[in-house]
Parts: C-alpha cells; structure tokens; sequence
C-alpha cells in the first residue's frame, strides 16, 4: 500500500527527530555517570567503564551546587509568579477591554522581546551596586520578570481571548453572585492559560545566564548556570566534567517532568504565543 | 446619504450610559495594563538611557577620579577597532549559519509533525526537550562532546587529537551545532503553527489540477504560511544575534569567537569599563533596532501577526 509505505516513512522520520533530541541528553548522562578517571583516561569512550553515583552525592555535599540550586529554585518561581501576575492584569485588558494604549502596550512587549538584554548589563551592574541589590536574589528577580513579561503576556491574552466570557455573565443571571461568577466560572476557564504561561516563564527565568553571571558575585544569589562555570575538580589534576554533568542532569530533571506532564499545552501556548491561529 | 447623529439623538437613546461604561472600560484598562507599563519601561527604558549617558563619558569602576566628558570618542573608538568588527563578523556568521539552517531543519521537523500519524504526542514530547533545556547545559554538552580529553566526536570521526575549539571556524562550528539544537524546536513549533493554518482544500485543489508535491509546497503552502515565517525568522534572528551562552561556555571568546553581547559584557562586567562598555550597550541596541527595521520595512514582515497584536 502506498500510503501505507508513506505513513512508516513519516513514523521513521519522527524517530530521527526522536533521536536528535535524546542523543546529546544521553551523553549528558553517561557523562554524569563516569568516574572522573574515565575523563583523563585518554581514551574517551561514549559510555562509562564504571558506572558511578559519587558525582551526585559530590555535587550534593558542596555548598556551591547546593546554594545555586536554591537559588535558582526560589529566584525563578519568585519572578514567575510576579511576572504572571502581572501579565494577568493586563492581558484581561487587552482581551476583554477598549482602551486607549492598548496597541502602545503590545508594541511595548515587542520591543522588549526583541531588546538584547547584554546592552542592560553594563547600567543594571552600576544601577543595583548603587542602590545595593546586587547580588541579591530581588536584582535577579526584576530583570527576569520584566523581560519574561512581553511572553506572560502575548501567551495569557491569547488563551483569554478564547475563553468564553459570556458565561460569567450568564452565570449571574442563572442566580449566581458576581463573586461566584468569577469563582466557578472564570477561574477554572483561565486557570489552563495561566498555568500554562507560568510554564513558559519559568522555564525562561530557569534559563537566564546573562544577568546571573553579570549581577551576582558569591553563592548569595549565584543561580545553578552561573555556578556550573566556578566547578572545579576534587583536586588539581581531576576533572571537573562529570560534576558539572552531574549537576546539568538535576536542573534538566524539571525541564523534563515538566515537558513529560505538559507537553500538549506548552506547545498550544508556544504557538498562540507567537503566532495568530 | 448618512444620517449624522447629534449628540442630543445619542441623548436621546441613552448612549449617555454606555459611555460612562466605556470611560469607566478605559480607565480600567489603563489601570491594568500601568504595571507592565511601569516594570518595562524603568527596566529597560531607564537604564538605557543612562547608558546613552555613561557612553559619553571615560569612566572606569577602577578610577572614578579620572571620569570625564569625551563626548563621541568612545564610539569613534569603538568602530576603528578591529575587535568590534571581529565580534560584528562572528555575530553575524553565527547568525546567518543558525538561522538558515534552522529554518530548513525547523521546515521539516513541522512536515514531520504534521503528517506523522503514529506517536505524534511522543514526538512533539521529545522535541520540546532541547527546548526546554538550559543553553549553559547544552553549551556545556556539546563542548564536552568536541573536547579532546572527554569527547567521543574525535574518537568516532577518528580525528585523533583534533582541537575543535582551537581554531575560530570549527569553533564557531560547534557553537553553530549548540545553538542550532537548543532552538530548532522553537521554530519548527512556530512553522508548523503556520503549515496548520494553510487551508487543506487549497491543497486539495491544487491536487486535482495536477501540481506536484513541490509545486504545491512552493506555489501553495509557503504564500499562505509567509506572515508566520518572517514572524519566526525575526524572532530568531534576533534570538541569534544576542547570543552569549555558548561562545561564552564553549571558548570564552578564545580564538576570536567573541560575539557583541560577549564583548559588551567584557566591557562592562570584567573590566568594569563602564564608559566604553556602555557605548558597546548603545552599538548592540541599534544593530538591534536596524535588523528589526530591515525585517519591518525590508521584508514587509506583519508583526500584528504576532498574537494580541488583534
């Protein structure tokens, strides 16, 4: 059958692309996995001779990985949470509302998509020294929320727009309060949008290297990407590889769970995003 | 013959209302939306400006004393050096090479999703792992991948001690591969947005007049999905152009592979050269503002195609 042909054609294709985004995963793995002495053995193979859990429990007892980790847990869920409120706000407006500033706004968003963030470094450096946040976890926050804000944005408006909002109103006149109207009707229909564009912005704020390498100097606020430049071996003639692997495999671990639970919505939120459907 | 309405006639029908309810819909929406407006713009606005500011003066962290008013020399400095033109040329190949294949790999990985009817939802999983992973991590990956003591390319092309990263090309290279793996997803999910939109019975239509499959690709899906191409091809051009994780983890701009967001954070943050780091701010900001216009003005690029945009 040729359409049967062409469907295993299609089904091996998507292997291929299968392939392309596990294979680097996998050597990140077998890398995490190898003794240090694998890395200088110059003989580098794929796979460990020995299969080793030292490097994690390594990572795990330095307080420069485990003070990052936190750092990059709290920091990027703090912006997250700020950047999704706030977007909130405004992408109700925008979806429901008339109101003069509306295209200024989105207009506003782009540009800030667009701005290359290296050109902040230098002002935000001095800025935050002078009024002393920098290396704290609030200096990292505020530039991440702001340029996470124009995606919250653009992603919530355009799940808002689908909602259905004459059922709020329909709600009220079947009887039910304003506050019940809102409470069992708008909430469960935005909630999807807006856990979904969190998603987003978090895995954006997890991202950053840039500003974490620009506006912090100890581990106070030093997240997980930044830190992984500072590994260093047990000793002068050990290698740093396989910790920093280690590490690499612990903050993929959210990325994964999170793409594995959700991934019909991260895609239906990265292309209503970006492009009209 | 339109009949011009008075405001006593909208008096008369009681418009008077609704357009309170419309003041008070504005008022509301100014409200907010003044959030977001406050947080971008003291951002983003404030401190470029005060870099356009600092870009005049020669000022150092290390010798405050000796600021002092140079009106444009930084910038003259700037482009009669070799280093920014260096950067500019490592920027914009790395730029041009990610991009392009990008958009071809991203084309096919869309058909791929597209068509493909067994495991779809896995497929759409696995790519939106490079995605979502970390470029330090992807950077760190991929250069330990080429490293002579850890890597298994060298091993698998046997190329025995071959230095990827000693040489500006091959560099640039492996930079390319990273930088080319993390994002193709990102643009094969915004093509196939687009590849969704082309209306199946045009294809169909074009079927029966006898178009081949590249005929219908070329003369039939590519005009219909345009908008959502040059939305994709600005973002990630942009995207490209900004790029600072991966040389930065790769060759920390060894072997000039610096790139002009590396070179304004050296400036800034290493040397602590706030002065001439901030003209370098200003420089990357209009080589922004010049690509956005080329793609706005050049290549007619519809950004109200970008969603909220209405």
């Amino acid at each position: 059958m040729s359409s049967g042909t062409t469907g295993r054609r299609w089904t091996i294709a998507g292997l291929v692309i299968v392939a392309y985004s596990f294979f680097p995963l996998l050597w990140m793995i077998s890398l995490a996995f190898k003794p240090p002495s694998d890395i200088v053995s110059g003989d580098p193979q794929f796979l460990p001779t020995t299969w080793t859990f030292d490097n994690f429990t390594s990572i795990f007892s330095d307080s420069l990985f485990t003070r990052a980790l936190i750092n990059s847990i709290g920091i990027a869920l703090i912006a997250t949470l700020l950047s999704v409120v706030i977007a909130m706000f405004a992408a109700y407006a925008i979806a429901r509302l008339e109101f003069p500033g509306k295209k200024v706004l989105l207009s506003l968003a782009l540009a800030i998509a667009m701005f290359p963030q290296a050109a902040l470094v230098g002002p935000l450096f001095n800025m935050w020294r002078g009024i002393g946040i920098y290396d704290t976890w609030i200096g990292l926050i505020i530039p991440y929320l702001t340029f996470a804000l124009p995606l919250s944005i653009w992603t919530m408006s355009a799940f808002f727009r689908q909602i259905p909002w004459e059922m709020e109103h329909a709600a009220q006149v079947d009887g039910a309060t304003q506050w019940q109207a809102f409470r069992k009707v708008v909430v469960p229909l935005a909630a999807p949008g807006v856990f979904t564009t969190a998603i987003l912005t978090f895995f954006f704020c997890w991202n950053d290297f840039l500003f974490a390498i620009s506006l912090t100097s100890t581990d106070n606020a030093r997240t997980v990407p930044a830190a992984l430049a500072f590994f260093q071996g047990a000793s002068y003639f050990e290698s740093a590889v396989p910790y920093v692997m280690a590490a690499s495999v612990i903050v993929t671990i959210p990325v994964v769970i999170l793409v594995l639970i959700f991934q019909r919505r991260i895609v239906a939120g990265l292309t209503s995003g970006a492009v009209k459907g | 013959m339109t009949t011009v309405e008075t405001p006593s006639t909208r008096e008369a029908r009681g418009d008077i209302a609704t357009s309170d309810r419309a003041r008070g819909e504005r008022r509301l929406g100014l409200y907010l939306t003044l959030p977001s407006y406050i947080v971008m713009i003291l951002v983003t606005a404030y401190p470029l400006g005060y870099a356009l500011v600092l870009s005049l003066y020669n000022y150092r962290l290390t010798d405050p004393g000796g600021r002092s008013f140079v009106w444009l020399q930084n910038y003259w400095v700037i482009i009669t050096d070799p280093v920014w033109w260096n950067d500019f040329v490592t920027t914009l190949m790395i730029t041009v090479i990610t991009v392009a294949v990008e958009l071809l790999l991203g084309f096919w990985f869309a058909f791929v999703m597209l068509r493909i009817i067994r495991g779809r939802g896995p497929l759409r999983t696995a790519i939106l792992i490079p995605y979502g992973i970390v470029t330090v991590v992807s950077a760190f990956i991929w250069r330990y991948a080429f490293a002579i003591d850890s890597g298994f390319v060298n091993q698998w092309l046997a190329l025995g001690g071959f230095n990827w990263f000693g040489d500006r090309w091959s560099a640039i290279f492996v930079i390319c591969l990273s930088e080319i793996w993390k994002t193709t997803p990102f643009i094969s999910l915004l093509l196939l947005a687009g590849l969704a939109q082309v209306p199946e019975d045009t294809q169909e239509a074009a079927k029966v007049d006898g178009a081949t499959a590249w005929q219908r690709l070329y003369k039939v899906t590519l005009p219909n999905m345009k908008a959502a191409i040059m939305v994709a091809l600005l973002f990630r051009t942009l995207d490209a152009w900004r790029i600072f994780d991966n040389p930065f983890v790769m060759t920390g701009g060894a072997n000039n592979t610096e790139t002009i967001s590396f070179l304004a954070y050296r400036q800034n943050v290493t040397l602590v050269n706030l002065g001439m780091g901030s003209a370098v701010s200003v420089m990357l900001f209009l080589t922004v503002v010049v690509i956005a216009w080329i793609f706005v003005k050049g290549f007619k690029t519809d950004l109200s195609q970008v969603r909220g945009g209405q």
